[in-house]
Order: structure tokens, then C-alpha cells, then sequence
């Protein structure tokens, strides 16, 4: 992966601008010694690894502020990060950058129930925001797998999704409104308890935008009130399409399930052999969740089971308490854990119309024969999101890039059917070259436009989302006006 | 000038020679009064892909609503941000149009719970203020690539360009509805009792507050949707809530429906005199601001989130509210009024020196309805 060279200008005043970013932040918050910013070199796509020139934690919104004034009078590039679980290399550094981490900054600064919303610093993690909700039987709906992990920051980023936001939505429909800072550290807020934008939906444009308009510090989140139950089916078919027929049959019936998933062969072998979740050996799984109370849930999985009859599966197993229900989604759950026990993988993120599924899991299916490498495929049927992990050998030379061009092949697919290169963990370094497949150069320009208005010396999360080529100019004019 | 494709559109734009007046089907006249030459999408129509198997329809800009409605009904399906019909309200005739809504960012009571007409948008193409033909996003539910300005352009209205085809994201069409409605509730009375709701497990789709009913005394509404069986258990579990007020529940479809489509077109004042102001507020801010705002009346949708406010002609509610967290637009006013006070809520300056660029860049000349959304 080619990233722009550092600037050896910036390289060369390292200790002048540490000395200035220690005037922004108490000591144990900065960090510049080499064998510490290694800790912050990666993200989850581990294959592309650099130091920053520097970390900085900051605890508030005024630190983050502080920090970037100085940035921005430097001209050092800064890469927001949240807790590292970019499966894009959205948080990759360069190696001249400033990563400003926000994992300090993880208060509850408000709980609304009254209102349904919660004000966060964005540092806190996914899963501790409906922590902090959940005695009171609320939730955060989004939930993305990595929620044990993942900050709000980087939800708001990558604009992040889940297992239920077929019902409940994604990130952008659950987000009110954020404190950001712009790079030149003007401090910004918009939206609040408030429905909707006055003006122009600037919140929908800086949620999904990678760390490249602003460093968000605060976020206000809708919460919801638990439903009263929810209870998954599991169903088993002999063939990809049939399951792919069975979705659409499921969605055209008027039923809006909390989640439905897909698992092909590869994929439960190898969940069956990690998890032991007692898994029928078969073709495709669906795990399809409804919620409601009893009554409910049993109207709606008669429905769903009467389709899934016409079908002929040769697995329907309705959970009949919370233990049953835990087993059925524990192998799911552990989908992404069991791959990597068997094999180096790479996670891809395609979306695709739900009713090309069967065509495209064929033509992956023989694209994997041609590559010599194999793929099992988990993902969120309903909406199309699909999640082809591609197993390769990292210590074997040549398979990376072998990997890398297989996986570019499926997301050209996607896009030729009419789906997109990623469906919930964003551009990133990962596919900035392939965006090229999906849009056109003008475009590319208007989104572009969007960033010189935010950040007009394009100083924030360098050689992300855009073409290298197709970003040049501005980057150089940067680099020039050093 | 009505163009009949994208391209044309595009040469027009291109070739103006000053600032365009942009119109889909002319209902819903909001905003400052712009200046300019007339530009009607209207003939821009069809629906292009409908998959109901995917929950996917994408029509062209200048699509008549109720004929993409009537697509959508034939297969069990529905917009689920239920637009509101602006022509009562504003007193226009016309045919309202996809495109319409969508740089309006139109949505209905069950925004509440299903969001708005932006949380729907898919994908748009446009032609920006140079003339160039741009799209963003696409067909599929779920898509991150690149910045979304989908979202940027849903509530633009036509500033930052003249959109030509919107993707929606549709669903399916609920089996029943009811209505629990508590009868004589004051206005904090009821912003509680619909926070109750709201905050309950009953998925309600709609929370509104009437304090002059249709039979003059105040009446607050509860609307849960879904499958027969279970509208039936929710409905009464909400009445069951309220037990000790005054409570029925409405399962009629066609009152039910009416009784939401009085909520969603504001109908209460088509034929009252005044001003209509929108506020969009936190909802429990909502009496006291309605207090403060010496309303002539008030509609309260949204649990209170959003609040219609019925107005003596030119009165400035920004400046009888003083300082409030949320906005107020004026939907309603003569022109002398709407020039006079700003429609959209006045953006603090980092705001408004953001979207003064965004407009700027989409909009090298200024010719997009300049002014409208001042
Ligand atoms: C095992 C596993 C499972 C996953 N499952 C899912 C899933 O189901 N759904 C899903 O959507 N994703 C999933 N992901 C991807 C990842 O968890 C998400 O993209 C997540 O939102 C990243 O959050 P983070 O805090 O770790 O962000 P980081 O990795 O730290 O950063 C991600 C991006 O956000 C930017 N950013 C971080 N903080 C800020 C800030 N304060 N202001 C502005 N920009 C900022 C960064 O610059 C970067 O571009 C998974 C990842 C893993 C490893």
C-alpha cells in the first residue's frame, strides 16, 4: 500500500513541536519516545504498520483544541483515533503525524431518559454507553461485533453498523449531534436533544467521514427502551440461493426482523469446529431474530418458520429459552474469532442488492477456485452487507497481495451489481484506490470540495478514503506552502 | 423551463445567466422568496427500479409522491417517514414531487420512530451550480463509501444542486394500527405522558398532543403499528399505563389514519389565520417555550420534539423565546414577513462560515435558489 511520503521538514522539528504540544496537554499525555507510538502503529488492519511522529491523549474538548492549533500552525498532519479497531486502516499514521487518541475521553456527561438521549465523550466504548443505560432497561441500538471495544469516536467515523440495525438502524440514524473540533481548533457543535438539522445536515456529512473534517469530542445518542424480548431461529438450507430466496421471502411478508444472518459452509465448519454452537452441517444458515413480548415473538416466527417451510430446510431450530437462543448466536457471534484460529484472514465489507446474493456468493465461490485461496462467507442478509473473509498465509510470500487482489476482485463485483466497496467499516487506506470503481472523477471532486471547506490544508487523517492520484494536488499544495 | 432529462437540466444550468428559481411541484413554498428565472423539475419523472424483495425504489426527481406511493401500496409497502402534504397548510395546489420532499427533508409524525426523509435516502444524483451531473451513494442499505452527501443534500433545498433521481430505502406496510388517546391532559401533562410512551417497549410510531382537539378540548394520541395480534397487546398495554385518565384506543383504520394525517399536514390551521412557525425542540423544553412564544395555538408532534406553532402575522418568535436550544423555521408567511425575518433558524458563525463554503463549492455562482434558506 503506497503512502505519501513524510514531510522531512516536520520530521526534522519533531522536538520543537513536542515542545509545543507539551504546553497543550498534562505529561502523561504525551506521548513521542519511538518504543511508545509503536503501541499506536496499526489499527485492526494489522498488515500496514507506522509511527507517529507523536500521541497525544487529551481528557477534554479545550485539549483537543489546543492540540490542534498547534498542528495546524505547524502543519503537521493528525490522525484522530478511537481504540484502534479500523478493519480499514483508518487509523494508520504517517509517519510525520500527531495521532490525537480520544480514549481518555470516556465520561457520560448526561442521561436524558425523559428525553431518550445520552451525551457522551466519544472515547467511551460502544458497549459501555448501553452500560450505562442498561439498569434502567435502555440500550444504544447500534452494535457493531467489536462494541466490547470500539469507541463511539470511531462509530461516528466510520459511520458504524451492526447485527440489528436492520430495524434500529446504523450510526448516522441514531446520532443527534457532536461536539467537534475543526483542524485550525475551532470548536463546533450541532444538533443536540433536538430532531434534525436547522440548515444543511452537516452532522450527516461529519458522521461517516473518517477523521477527515474534525476531531469529534462529544456526542449526543439516541437510546431506546429495551424490547421486551427477542428470540432468534436458526434455519438450515442445502443451497445459498434457496437460503438467498428465503430472505426475500422473509422481507417481501411484511416482517421486519431485528437481524437476519448468513453463514455459507466454509464458515459454519469452521464456527462448528471453534465454538461447538451444535450447528447443522449444510450449505447456509440463517439466523433470524424478532422481538417483542412472548406473544409477539411467537406470531412473528410462525410466520417466519411457515416460510422458511416452503423452503425445505433441513435445519429449523427455534430457540425456546435464553440458553438456546445464547447457543444459536454464540457460533455467529464467534464467527470472526474462529477464522482467525484456523487462518490468517481478511475481512471484507461489500454491499450488494439482496437480490443478486445467489449470483454473487456463485461467482465468489468460483473466483476462489481461481485464486487458490478459500472464503467463507457471515453476513448481514437483510441489508446486503456482506462479509467474505478471505484465508491466506501471511508468512507465506506473495499471498498477501494474491489475498488482496481476490478481495479487490469481489468488491469490483459488488459494484457491478449495484452495490458499494464497503457496507459499515469504511474506506479507510484499505479501498481508497477502488474508489475510483465506484465513482466517478467529478465524483470523487465534489467530495473532496466537502474537505477543502473543513480542512483546507487537508491536514487531518492524511491518505485515507481518496485516491493518492486523485488527491495529489491538494496534498502537494500543502507540502509546498511548508 | 421544464427539462425532460438530466442532460438538458445540466445544459440549463450551465448556460444560466443568472440566479434559477427551483421548483418540483411548487407545494411547498418555504424559505425566503428567491428571485429568479423559474426551473421546474417536473418533467423528470418515472420510478426507475423497484425491488420490494430488496426494500429498494429509485425514482427520478420530478415523480409525482402519490404515484410512487401507489407503486409501493401495490406491493404492501410504504415510505415509513410518512411525508407530510404541505399544499393545506401553505394553500398551494400542485402535484407534490420526489424531489420536493426530498431537498425538504420532509417527514411525518413516525419520524419519532422510524426516522427521517434522510434516514431513507440511499442515493441522489444531481447537477451541482457549474452544471455537472454528480451522484452519491447508491441503491443498497448499507454504504460508507466516501462521505455521504446523500444526507448533505436531503433539506438543501435545491441550494447546493437540483437533484434529478433519489434511492429510497422502503418497508414493508404494517397489518393494523390503533390509537390510545387520553383525553384532557394540560401540555406538560401530556409531554410526559408521551415521554412515558415513548420510553415504554411498545414501539409506539407516533406520540402527539393536540391541546384543542377536534372538539375543542385537548386530546393526546398514542399510535402503535404492526401485526393485529400485537397492536391489539401494545395498545393495551399503553392504555393500561394511563389507567385513571381519561383513555380509549381508536382501532378504526380509516379514523386512525385520519386522525394522523390531521397531525402530520398540521390541519388544525389550513383555515386559521396567521403565521405557522415549526420549532424543533428537546421535548420536554416544549411547553414552556410554547408558554413563552404567546402562541395563538399549538400542535405537539414528536412527543413534543417538534411543535406547530399557529402565530399573529409578522410576529418575530425567535425574539419572543429569547435563546433555546433547537430551531424554529417559518413555514408560513406572507412574503413582506418572510423577508423581513429569517425563515431558518440564523446558524452561530463557525456554522454558518461551513456552510457558506459547502454552498460556495456546490454552487460557484450563487444561482441555486440564493437566499432560500436564509
Ligand atoms: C473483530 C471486529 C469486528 C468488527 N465488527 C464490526 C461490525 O460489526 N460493524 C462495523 O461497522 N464495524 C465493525 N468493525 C470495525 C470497527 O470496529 C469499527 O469501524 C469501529 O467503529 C472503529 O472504532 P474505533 O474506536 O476502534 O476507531 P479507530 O479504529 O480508532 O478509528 C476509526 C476511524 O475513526 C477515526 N476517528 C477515531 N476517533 C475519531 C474522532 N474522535 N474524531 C474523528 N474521527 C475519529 C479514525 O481516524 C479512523 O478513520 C469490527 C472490527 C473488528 C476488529
Amino acid at each position: 500500500m503506497e503512502m505519501p511520503v513524510p514531510n522531512p521538514a516536520i520530521l526534522a522539528r519533531k522536538e520543537a513541536i513536542i515542545a509545543k504540544l507539551r504546553g497543550c496537554v498534562p505529561t502523561d499525555a504525551l506521548i513521542w519516545d519511538e518504543m511508545e507510538t509503536r503501541a499506536y502503529e496499526c489499527d485492526a488492519l494489522t498488515a500496514y504498520r507506522c509511527a507517529p511522529l507523536a500521541v497525544v491523549l487529551p481528557a477534554t474538548t479545550e485539549e483537543v483544541s489546543a492540540v490542534l492549533k498547534v498542528c495546524h500552525a505547524e502543519g503537521v498532519p493528525v490522525v484522530p483515533r478511537g481504540s484502534g479497531t479500523s478493519l480499514a486502516g483508518g487509523a494508520l499514521p504517517t509517519a510525520d503525524s500527531v495521532v490525537i487518541g480520544v480514549s481518555r475521553m470516556n465520561a457520560v456527561l448526561e442521561t436524558d431518559y425523559d428525553n431518550r438521549i445520552i451525551r457522551v465523550q466519544t472515547g467511551r466504548t460502544n458497549l459501555s454507553v448501553t452500560g450505562a443505560v442498561e439498569q434502567d432497561d435502555f440500550f444504544y441500538a447500534p452494535d457493531p461485533s467489536s462494541q466490547l471495544a470500539c469507541a463511539i469516536a470511531g462509530n461516528i467515523a466510520m459511520n458504524s453498523g451492526g447485527a440489528h440495525c436492520l430495524k434500529y438502524g446504523v450510526t448516522t440514524n441514531n446520532l443527534m449531534g457532536v461536539t467537534m473540533v475543526m483542524m485550525d481548533g475551532t470548536v463546533f457543535e450541532i444538533g443536540g436533544a433536538h430532531l434534525d438539522a436547522a440548515g444543511l445536515d452537516l452532522l450527516g456529512v461529519i458522521c461517516g467521514s473518517e477523521g477527515q473534517l474534525g476531531v469529534v469530542t462529544e456526542a449526543t445518542l439516541r437510546i431506546l427502551h429495551k424490547p421486551e424480548g427477542a428470540r432468534p431461529v436458526l434455519m438450515g438450507f442445502d443451497s445459498n440461493e434457496v437460503a438467498g430466496e428465503c430472505v426475500s421471502d422473509i422481507i417481501k411478508a411484511g416482517v421486519l426482523p431485528v437481524a437476519i444472518e448468513f453463514m455459507d459452509r466454509p464458515c459454519i465448519e469452521a464456527c462448528e469446529a471453534f465454538a461447538k454452537a451444535g450447528y447443522p452441517m449444510c450449505e447456509a444458515l440463517l439466523i433470524v431474530e424478532v422481538e417483542g413480548s412472548e406473544a409477539e415473538i411467537a406470531e412473528q416466527l410462525a410466520l417466519i418458520t411457515d416460510i422458511a417451510k416452503r423452503h425445505n430446510p433441513v435445519e429449523l431450530r427455534e430457540a425456546k429459552d435464553a440458553d438456546e437462543a445464547g447457543r444459536i448466536w454464540l457460533g455467529r457471534k464467534s464467527a470472526f474469532g474462529a477464522m482467525g484460529q484456523i487462518n490468517d484472514y481478511m475481512c471484507l465489507d461489500g454491499t450488494i442488492p439482496v437480490s443478486s446474493l445467489p449470483f454473487v456468493l456463485r461467482r465468489i465461490g468460483e473466483m476462489s477456485k481461481e485464486y487458490g485461496l478459500d472464503v467463507a462467507n457471515v453476513f448481514h442478509a437483510g441489508d446486503g452487507n456482506m462479509h467474505p473473509l478471505i484465508l491466506f498465509n501471511a508468512n507465506k510470500p506473495g499471498d498477501l497481495e494474491l489475498c488482496e487482489a481476490f478481495g479487490a476482485d469481489i468488491l469490483k463485483l459488488c459494484v457491478e451489481v449495484g452495490g458499494c466497496l464497503t457496507g459499515e467499516h469504511g474506506v479507510g487506506i484499505e479501498k481508497r484506490d477502488l474508489m475510483a470503481h465506484q465513482y466517478r472523477p467529478e465524483d470523487l471532486e465534489v467530495q473532496m470540495a466537502v474537505k477543502d471547506v473543513f480542512d483546507p490544508a487537508w491536514l487531518l487523517n492524511p491518505a485515507k478514503v481518496f485516491p493518492l492520484a486523485a488527491s495529489e494536488g491538494r496534498r502537494v499544495v500543502q507540502v509546498a506552502a511548508e | 423551463m421544464r427539462p425532460e432529462t438530466e442532460a438538458d437540466l445540466a445544459e440549463i444550468i450551465k448556460g444560466a445567466a443568472g440566479p434559477l428559481r427551483i421548483q418540483g411541484g411548487g407545494t411547498r413554498d418555504i424559505g425566503k422568496p428567491v428571485d429568479g428565472a423559474l426551473l421546474q423539475t417536473g418533467g423528470l419523472t418515472g420510478v426507475t427500479l423497484y425491488e420490494p424483495g430488496s426494500l429498494t425504489l429509485v425514482a427520478r426527481a420530478g415523480t409525482p409522491l402519490a404515484e410512487v406511493e401507489a407503486v409501493l401500496d401495490a406491493e404492501g409497502q410504504r415510505l415509513p417517514f410518512e411525508p407530510m402534504d404541505h399544499r393545506g397548510l401553505l394553500g398551494r395546489d400542485g402535484v407534490p414531487t420526489v424531489g420536493g420532499m426530498a431537498a425538504s427533508n420532509v417527514s411525518g409524525p413516525r419520524r419519532i420512530q422510524s426516522g427521517a426523509c434522510r434516514d431513507y435516502m440511499l442515493g441522489v444524483r444531481f447537477v451541482d451550480g457549474a452544471g455537472t451531473v454528480l451522484s452519491n451513494g447508491g441503491r443498497v442499505m448499507k454504504n460508507v463509501t466516501g462521505y455521504d452527501l446523500v444526507k448533505l443534500m436531503a433539506g438543501s433545498y435545491g441550494t447546493l444542486g437540483v437533484l434529478t433521481e433519489v434511492s429510497f430505502k422502503v418497508l414493508p406496510k404494517p397489518e393494523a394500527s390503533a390509537c390510545v388517546l387520553i383525553n384532557d391532559l394540560s401540555e406538560t401533562e401530556a409531554v410526559e405522558a408521551m415521554s412515558r410512551a415513548l420510553g415504554s417497549p411498545f414501539d409506539v410510531s407516533g406520540v402527539a398532543h393536540l391541546p384543542v382537539g377536534v372538539d375543542g378540548a385537548p386530546v393526546t394520541m398514542i399510535r402503535v403499528e404492526g401485526f393485529a395480534e400485537s397492536v391489539r397487546y401494545r395498545s393495551g398495554r399503553l392504555a393500561a399505563l394511563f389507567a385513571g385518565r381519561d383513555v380509549t384506543v381508536e382501532t378504526d383504520p380509516e379514523r386512525v389514519a385520519a386522525g394522523w394525517r390531521y397531525v402530520r399536514d398540521a390541519e388544525p390551521f389550513h383555515a386559521a389565520p396567521g403565521d405557522v412557525w415549526r420549532l424543533s425542540v428537546k421535548p420536554s423544553d416544549a411547553p414552556g417555550l410554547v408558554a413563552a412564544s404567546g402562541a395563538l395555538q399549538a400542535i405537539y408532534d414528536w412527543g413534543g420534539g417538534l411543535v406547530w406553532l399557529l402565530m399573529p402575522v409578522a410576529s418575530d418568535l425567535r425574539a419572543r423565546l429569547g435563546g433555546f436550544a433547537g430551531h424554529a423555521t417559518l413555514v408560513r408567511g406572507n412574503e413582506d414577513t418572510r423577508r423581513a425575518l429569517p425563515v431558518f433558524q440564523p446558524e452561530p458563525g463557525p456554522v454558518a462560515a461551513i456552510s457558506a463554503g459547502l454552498r460556495a463549492r456546490f454552487d460557484p455562482r450563487g444561482i441555486l435558489n440564493p437566499g432560500i434558506m436564509g
